[in-house]
C-alpha cells in the first residue's frame, strides 16, 4: 500500500521539482521515488494479504511480483530518458511525473479487488498517458497519435463501464471476492453477466492491444516518441494483463465454457494479424508495434489455459518480452540519432561499428523470436506448456506457426547489422554511460532467466 | 430520498436496460461513423451517460448506494479525460486547422 501512496507524493514532488527549475534533480528524484516503492513492495512480500480499505486493493503476490516487474522497467527508461528528452520537448518535470502518475495507475489495476479501481487505475494509467503520447506539440505524427489514442482509450473505456454496469445489475456489487461467490453458488447466472463478460472481454482486449481490437496500437506506437512507446509497450501492456488475469482467474473460472470459444478465436486472430502484418513492415519501430501485437496474442495462451501455472508463465512471459522491447528501443534511439531514420536499413554495418550494441540487440532480437537460452523461450515454453496441459493441440500448432514466421523479421534486423554494409558512411555516435548500463544489464537478465528459469519463479512463486 | 427511489422504481428495470442499451449503441454508432472530433467526443459523453443511467436504476432497484457512488467516479474521471481530450483537439486543430479525424492521415489508419 505503501508504494502507491509513494508515487502519487513522487509525482507531486517532482512537478513541484520543475517549478523551482531544479532541473539536475529530476532524475535522481525519480529515482530515490522507485527504489523506495521498490522497498515497500519488496517489505509486503512475506506478509499476509488480504484486501485493503473495504475491500478495494489486495497486494497478493501477483500483484507484488508485477509490480516490481513495472517499477523496474519504469526505471530503466527513467534512466534512458536522460539524453533522449532534451531533444523531445522542454517539459521535463511534466514528463516525469506523468509518468509517475502513470506507473501509479499500473499498479493500481496490478493490485484491484473492486471493479472501482479497475476502473481508476486504468483511468490514471491511460489519461497521464494520452498526453505523453502527444508530448511533441509540433509534431504532427504525435498530434494524431495522441487523438487516435484518446479517442480509442475513451471508447474502450465506455465498453468496461458498461460491462461492469451490466456485472452489477446482476450480481449487485463491484467486489472480486462477492462476485467470485456469486459465480460459485447462485443456481443461475442472469444473461446479463454474460453480456457483461462479453463487453469486459472486449474493453481489456482494447487495452492490451488482440486483434480484432487492435487497428490504434500500430499508428499510436509509431507516432509516439520513442521512450514512450517503450512504456506504453511494456509497462501499460503487463498492467492490462494482470487486470485480465485477475478478473478471469478470480471470478470467471466456473464460467469457462462460455468465453473460452470468444478467446480462442481471438487469440487466432492476433496471432495472424500480428505477425504477417509485421513482415510487410519497412520501419523498425512499427515492425515492433505488430510484433508487440502478436506478443499480445501469446500471453492470452495464459488465460485461455487458466489454472495455477498461468500467472507464473505470464510473469516469465512478460519480464523476458518488457527487458526485450527496452533493450530494442533503446538501441533503436541511438540508431536514430546517427542515421536520422527508423527504418530496416538503418541498422546496416551495425556491428562494424558498435560491436557492443549490435550484440545486445541480437539478444533482445532472438528473445523476441523465443529462441533457447534466451528468457524469451522460457516464457513461450511455459505458455505452450500450459496450452498443452488443456489438449488444445490445435492452438498449439497455429502458435508453433506463428513463432516461425516471428523469427524471420526479428532476425532481419540481425542480418542487416552483421552482414550488410551501410549505403553511406555513418558518424560515430557517443553512447552515454546510463544507455550502456541500462542495455547491459537488461541483456545480461534475458540471458540469465533464459539459463535458469528458476532464478525467478521459485523468488515469486 | 425514498420518494426518488420508490418513483425510479415506478418504471420497470427492464425498460431502463432496453432504453439504456439503445442509447450505448447510439453512442457506439456516433463514434464509428462521424468523422467530426467534436461529435465523436460527444458520442463518447453519450456512452458514459447511458452508463450512468443504468448504474443508478441498478441501484435504486437493489437498494444499494455503490452503484450510485460508482456514478461520481465515473462522472469525475469521464471530466477529467474530456478536459486532456479537449486540450489534445486544441493542439492539433493549432497544426491542422480542422477538426476532421481525416485531416490526420499522416499514419496509415
Amino acid at each position: 500500500m505503501g508504494a502507491i501512496i509513494t508515487l502519487g507524493i513522487l509525482g507531486i514532488v517532482v512537478l513541484y521539482l520543475g517549478l523551482f527549475k531544479a532541473k539536475n534533480a529530476l532524475i535522481p528524484v525519480t529515482l530515490l521515488g522507485l527504489v523506495v516503492t521498490l522497498g515497500f513492495l519488496v517489505g509486503e512480500w512475506n506478509s499476509e494479504a488480504f484486501p485493503l480499505f473495504h475491500g478495494m486493493v489486495i497486494f497478493d503476490r501477483l500483484a507484488l511480483s508485477f509490480s516490481v516487474l513495472c517499477v523496474v522497467i519504469t526505471g530503466f527508461i527513467i534512466l534512458l530518458s536522460k539524453e533522449y528528452f532534451k531533444h523531445v520537448s522542454t517539459y521535463l518535470s511534466e514528463y516525469f511525473s506523468l509518468i509517475i502518475f502513470s506507473l501509479m495507475g499500473a499498479l493500481l489495476v496490478n493490485a484491484y479487488h473492486n471493479f472501482a479501481m479497475l476502473f481508476i487505475g486504468i483511468e490514471v494509467m491511460s489519461v497521464a498517458l494520452y498526453i505523453l503520447v502527444g508530448i511533441r506539440k509540433t509534431d504532427l505524427a504525435s498530434n494524431e497519435a495522441a487523438l487516435k489514442y484518446f479517442l480509442m482509450g475513451a471508447f474502450s473505456t465506455g465498453f468496461l463501464l458498461f460491462g461492469i454496469t451490466l456485472l452489477y445489475g446482476a450480481s449487485g456489487t463491484f467486489d472480486l471476492g462477492e462476485l467470485q461467490a456469486y459465480v460459485q453458488t447462485s443456481s443461475e447466472i442472469s444473461p446479463l453477466f454474460y453480456g457483461g463478460v462479453l463487453l469486459l472481454l472486449c474493453a481489456l482486449c482494447f487495452k492490451v492491444g488482440a486483434a480484432p481490437f487492435h487497428f490504434w496500437t500500430p499508428d499510436v506506437y509509431d507516432g509516439a516518441p520513442i521512450l514512450i512507446t517503450s512504456y506504453m509497450s511494456t509497462v501499460v501492456k503487463v498492467a492490462s494483463f494482470v487486470g485480465f488475469l485477475r478478473l478471469f482467474s478470480m471470478v470467471l473460472v466456473p464460467l469457462h465454457d462460455f468465453w473460452t470459444p470468444v478467446l480462442l478465436t481471438i487469440i487466432i486472430i492476433t496471432l495472424f494479424v500480428g505477425n504477417i502484418t509485421a513482415l510487410l513492415q519497412a520501419s523498425f519501430k512499427r515492425m515492433m508495434a505488430y510484433s508487440s501485437i502478436s506478443h499480445a496474442g501469446y500471453m492470452l495462451f495464459a488465460i485461455v489455459s487458466i489454472g495455477v501455472t498461468s500467472a507464473s508463465g505470464m510473469l516469465v512471459y512478460a519480464t523476458a518480452y518488457s527487458l526485450a522491447s527496452v533493450v530494442a528501443f533503446g538501441a533503436l534511439i541511438i540508431v536514430k540519432r546517427s542515421t536520422g531514420s527508423e527504418n530496416f536499413e538503418s541498422f546496416n554495418g551495425l556491428a562494424k561499428r558498435e560491436p557492443m550494441l549490435a550484440l545486445v540487440l541480437t539478444i533482445a532480437m532472438l528473445s523476441l523470436a523465443g529462441i533457447p537460452l534466451t528468457a524469451g523461450f522460457m516464457g513461450k515454453f511455459m505458455m505452450f506448456n500450459n496450452v498443452m496441459g488443456t489438449y488444445n493441440i490445435t492452438l498449439l500448432i497455429l502458435a508453433v506457426i506463428n513463432a516461425a514466421i516471428g523469427v524471420y523479421y526479428y532476425l532481419h534486423v540481425v542480418v542487416n547489422m552483421y552482414f550488410r554494409k551501410p549505403e553511406e558512411e555513418v558518424a560515430e555516435q557517443h553512447i552515454p554511460a546510463s544507455y550502456k548500463f541500462v542495455l547491459v544489464v537488461a541483456a545480461a537478465s534475458t540471458l540469465i532467466i533464459g539459463v535458469y528459469p528458476d532464478s525467478i519463479l521459485s523468488f515469486f512463486f | 430520498m425514498e420518494n426518488i427511489v420508490t418513483q425510479i422504481q415506478g418504471v420497470p428495470l427492464n425498460h431502463y436496460i432496453i432504453f439504456c442499451s439503445i442509447m450505448f449503441a447510439i453512442g457506439v454508432t456516433g463514434v464509428l461513423i462521424r468523422r467530426n472530433v467534436i461529435i465523436i467526443m460527444m458520442s463518447i459523453e453519450l456512452m458514459l451517460n447511458a452508463v450512468n443511467l443504468l448504474l443508478a436504476a441498478f441501484s435504486a432497484y437493489r437498494g444499494d448506494p455503490a452503484g450510485q457512488v460508482f456514478v461520481f467516479f465515473i462522472m469525475a474521471l469521464a471530466a477529467a479525460e474530456v478536459a486532456v481530450g479537449l486540450a489534445i483537439i486544441i493542439m492539433v486543430y493549432r497544426n491542422t486547422k480542422s477538426v476532421d479525424v481525416e485531416s490526420l492521415s499522416k499514419l496509415r489508419w
